[in-house]
């Protein structure tokens, strides 16, 4: 399809029931889907003829504590033919398992390692999910909002046992963050302030 | 009598001079031709992403030299594109043009790189020496504008942190003069030679086909004969008015490869002499006093100047709540920041999008029926650094 509006319109009307919501903003198409969905939209994506979205570009997942359903999965689409970027995402909850795209795109492998390292999210048919980024035996997944900035251990070598052992994390000096969220607001309010003086007068 | 054979399991780093960084590479070898490749990664893994949400987003701004760390400005480059696209900010001509003349010496820093290890891989030393002068000549105009030679820190949302010193647009344009002939050297030594070509031609042939199933970008995918460039076809900053060719290889074989990157360096020499000739004086960063910093002399005669300074110092500019992808063509490949703000002053989530990652994944694909001797010189064309794919 030549532009985003016409794509929205196209898969809208081709696969109707499965968008719960589409939206262009910031020169992309952010498309929101049910978890089944995910292989029929993919696969609509990359084969139909005026969408042509060869490339999945990355996948990763956005963690939401407070929400109900906690994760979204977010996908990142590109189409060369037609220079269109796609963002397809869909809401699961903590336990649930998804399907994987490594049999329409090979380079999902890795990124769905990815996904599953940094934020435990399980995989059905995906052909060797196993912690990728992380050291070996590690323990958690790092990216999710409740894992510590500083982690849980921390690594050195031991004298005694020469070898390298995991300890129980020890700071001198706690991470501090500190909050300066403040309600300032620069001087947005003065000229708010003197805008509205102005109309008054 | 028959003899029970055992395929070979071979461990390929994570200390090795041809893995380029730490890889631990798992080859399962019959005889001499690999069967199997598992690729190890992590051993560099930083947390960068964790580290970002808990930083505000200038201070976010120095993790991504340390990705990429040789070409450390194209990544900045993302990252400040993300922030001005939601923020909506205009980013003044002579700081889009000092921001794409940075990024192509962070081309032409990268690509020297690649070129001369991936002939020091196959065998050929002199290289090596005569591109790291450059690079060195490179690195002290990154010092000169920013300060540091690696690790720059130099782009910011809505320009750069300061204007260029008195002399460095000559200095660089001088270098532009001189180093085509340094190229030209490169290829006589390397284009003709047997054994250069011996080692590379026809070896870790990627199809159209499978370049874009396994998410190639950069010059992995532009090597096989996809002409696709982000800086030709999603033009960000100043890009869409200069004139440069993207150089497209045929086989999709190391070689190939090889040759576009060189050609690429021709292209990028010819955009920084365009961008010297365009560049003109004005202002180098947004003037939208809620984002940059009052400058240094107000801050003694100004409140209001100082209170700006101490508020973005501590709590840092708010960006509103929006989701955004936003890509830039690094030196080697597509270079992603997948930002999502929540209308604080640090970033909710920021996925980062590195090319290496996708192109050192198919290095089982690659390998396979390949002989050992073959690995570093595939490695070698992949253009992997470990500091973005461990992120």
């Amino acid at each position: 399809m030549k532009t985003l509006v016409e794509l929205e319109k196209k898969i809208n009307s081709e696969l109707t029931t499965k968008i719960n919501n589409s939206e262009i903003k910031h020169n992309q198409l952010y498309l929101e889907i049910d978890k089944e969905d995910i292989i029929d939209v993919t696969l609509f994506l990359k084969t139909n003829k005026d969408t042509k979205f060869r490339q999945l570009i990355d996948i990763t997942a956005v963690d939401y504590p407070e929400q109900s359903q906690r994760f979204k999965l977010v996908y990142l689409f590109l189409s060369h033919e037609f220079n269109q970027r796609i963002i397809v995402s869909y809401n699961i909850n903590e336990n649930e398992i998804i399907n994987s795209l490594t049999s329409i795109f090979p380079a999902s492998n890795w990124m769905e390692r990815e996904v599953f390292d940094m934020y435990g999210i399980n995989f059905k048919d995906h052909p060797d999910l196993r912690r990728i980024l992380t050291d070996y035996g590690f323990e958690g997944h790092p990216l999710r909002k409740d894992f510590p900035l500083t982690g849980h251990t921390e690594v050195r070598y031991s004298e005694d046992k020469k070898k390298v052992v995991n300890e129980p994390v020890k700071l001198e000096q706690n991470y501090r963050n500190f909050d300066y969220e403040s309600p300032w607001e620069g001087t947005r309010y003065i000229k708010e302030q003197t805008d509205t003086n102005d109309k008054k007068n | 009598m028959t003899k029970k054979i055992k395929n070979l399991n071979l461990n390929f780093g994570p200390q090795h001079p041809a893995a380029h960084g730490v890889l631990r590479l798992i080859l399962e070898l019959d005889g001499e031709v690999v069967e199997k490749a598992d690729p190890h990664i992590g051993l560099l893994h930083r947390g960068t992403e964790k580290l970002i949400e808990n930083k505000t987003y200038m201070q976010a701004v120095p993790y991504f030299d340390r990705l990429d760390y040789v070409a450390p400005m194209n990544q900045e480059h993302a990252f400040a594109l993300a922030i001005e696209k939601i923020l909506k900010i205009e980013v003044p001509s002579r700081a889009q043009y000092i921001r794409v003349i940075f990024c192509e010496i962070g081309r032409i820093l990268s690509h020297i790189l690649n070129v001369t290890t991936q002939a020091l891989d196959v065998g050929a030393l002199t290289p090596s020496l005569w591109g790291f002068e450059e690079r060195e000549t490179l690195m002290t105009f990154y010092e000169r504008a920013s300060g540091s030679r690696l690790h720059a820190n130099y782009f910011r949302a809505g320009g750069v942190h300061q204007d260029l010193p008195a002399g460095l647009e000559e200095d660089i344009a001088k270098f532009c003069e001189t180093f085509p002939k340094i190229i030209n050297d490169l290829e006589n030594l390397l284009t003709d030679n047997r054994i250069f070509k011996q080692r590379n031609v026809d070896i870790g042939i990627v199809t159209k086909e499978d370049a874009l199933d396994y998410s190639f970008t950069g010059v992995m995918i532009r090597g096989s004969g996809v002409p696709w460039d982000l800086r030709k076809s999603q033009p960000y900053d100043c890009y869409d008015q200069l004139d440069f060719k993207i150089p497209v290889g045929k086989n999709g074989d190391c070689y190939d490869r090889y040759l576009c990157r060189i050609e690429e360096m021709k292209e990028s020499v010819s955009i920084i002499k365009q961008c010297l000739s365009k560049v003109e004086k004005g202002p180098i960063k947004s003037q939208d006093g809620k984002i940059t910093p009052p400058p240094k002399k107000e801050l003694k005669q100004s409140m209001e100047a100082l209170i700006h300074h101490f508020k973005l110092f501590t709590e840092g500019y708010r960006v509103p709540k929006d989701e955004i992808y936003t890509a830039v063509e690094a030196p080697k490949g597509e270079f992603g920041v997948y930002l999502i703000s929540d209308g604080s002053s640090k970033p909710y989530k920021c996925k980062i999008r590195a090319p290496g990652f996708s192109h050192l994944q198919s290095m089982d694909y690659l390998i396979k029926g390949h002989m050992l001797a073959d690995v570093p010189a595939v490695l070698g064309s992949l253009d992997i650094v470990f500091g973005e794919v461990d992120r």
